[in-house]
């Protein structure tokens, strides 16, 4: 009866967003727990893990950091091969800054420590659809933050806890990317230009090592998509 | 006790991934972009995410080489068609989990 109407903003935008981030938490749970045990075996201790999870939190470079920590590697080469790796988000942040203008700067900056692959997907398909706002999504990439933290710590701690392949548990990424991909799909263009990125990509893939063709592949499409607007609408 | 080192890693690991989270949300929100990256931007979620997905469908190890025919692609059909009729995320997780499970046991 007393809740201002801003309260109730506030819970509905912590329902709303944790309805959205499960399947997320849920794909990054056996990843995080891997990401602990061979960061053990790498020689880190869980305070170690859990502090490189807070501070980067972004999979991919965490596992290609702790494989160069355990070959040795010099400090400022892993940072390089971290920035290389992550700069795929300056694409996602630049898409989703387009739905974001009117949100405050301090907020943008905390929104943008969570800004995943997944957070992106699942966030940007909202803010599109036109039911979603900063809170909700806040609560999405933090959530997703602190499943993503615990878990690599619980795999640091524990060694394996789920059986290697255990209900299927390796699927949930990709599950969820193809259905954030068909979110994306609304037009015959996007089609076309999901295509050209897919080829692109494993083309790619195949010839460069690394993972810097997820970028080359997306902003290479998405040029030939601008460039020839007319024919494939 | 954390190493120094180890510390340095991390901040400076952090440090690199934040930045391009946080430069294009802070500025580009503040101005109106040009029509043509607008639409350029407008693609590129599309075009990211079939980036990410296909590779991971067909291709595996390291160094990566080609694999039709392998279960991530075989469950990924049913999965999709499961995506595109219900267009429901958890549910879609839910369904390609078991169905690749399932693929794991018949293999």
């Amino acid at each position: 009866m007393n809740k201002t109407s801003s309260d109730t903003e506030k819970t509905s935008a912590m329902t709303q967003g944790l309805l959205a981030v499960w399947p997320i938490c849920l794909g990054y749970i056996p990843i995080g727990l891997a990401f602990g045990v061979l960061a053990q075996k790498a020689g880190l201790g869980p305070l170690e893990i859990g502090l490189m999870s807070v501070f980067v939190f972004a999979g991919s470079s965490q596992f290609i950091a702790v494989s160069m920590v355990s070959a040795g590697a010099a400090t400022a080469s892993i940072i390089v091969t971290t920035f290389i790796v992550n700069l795929r988000h300056l694409l996602m942040s630049s898409s989703l800054s387009i739905f974001l203008k009117k949100v405050r700067r301090e907020k943008l900056s905390l929104f943008a420590y969570g800004v995943t692959d997944e957070s992106f997907a699942v966030n940007l398909s909202r803010f599109r659809h036109g039911d979603w706002n900063i809170n909700a999504a806040l609560v999405v990439n933090h959530a997703a933050n602190l499943v993503w933290i615990a878990s690599t710590v619980m795999g640091g701690y524990s060694g394996q806890f789920i059986p290697e392949g255990a209900f299927g548990i390796d699927y949930a990424l990709i599950a969820m990317f193809i259905c954030l991909l068909i979110y994306q799909l609304r037009a015959r263009k996007y089609v076309i230009i999901a295509i050209i990125a897919g080829v692109l990509s494993v083309i790619f893939s195949l010839i460069i090592p690394g993972n810097s063709y997820i970028v080359l592949a997306s902003v290479l499409a998405a040029t030939i998509g601008v460039v020839f607007k007319k024919q494939i609408k | 006790m954390i190493e120094n080192e180890y510390l340095m890693l991390v901040i400076g690991m952090g440090l690199v991934t934040f930045l391009p989270r946080w430069i294009p949300l802070f500025f580009l929100t503040k101005q109106n972009l040009p029509d043509v990256i607008v639409e350029w931007l407008d693609l590129i979620p599309a075009a990211i995410l079939s980036a990410l997905l296909l590779p991971a469908l067909i291709t595996t190890g390291d160094p990566r080489h080609l694999a039709i025919f392998q279960p991530e692609l075989l469950v990924a059909i049913p999965t999709f068609i499961f995506a595109l009729k219900t267009k429901s995320l958890g549910g879609t997780v839910v369904v390609g989990m078991s169905l690749f499970w399932l693929a794991g046991r018949m293999i």
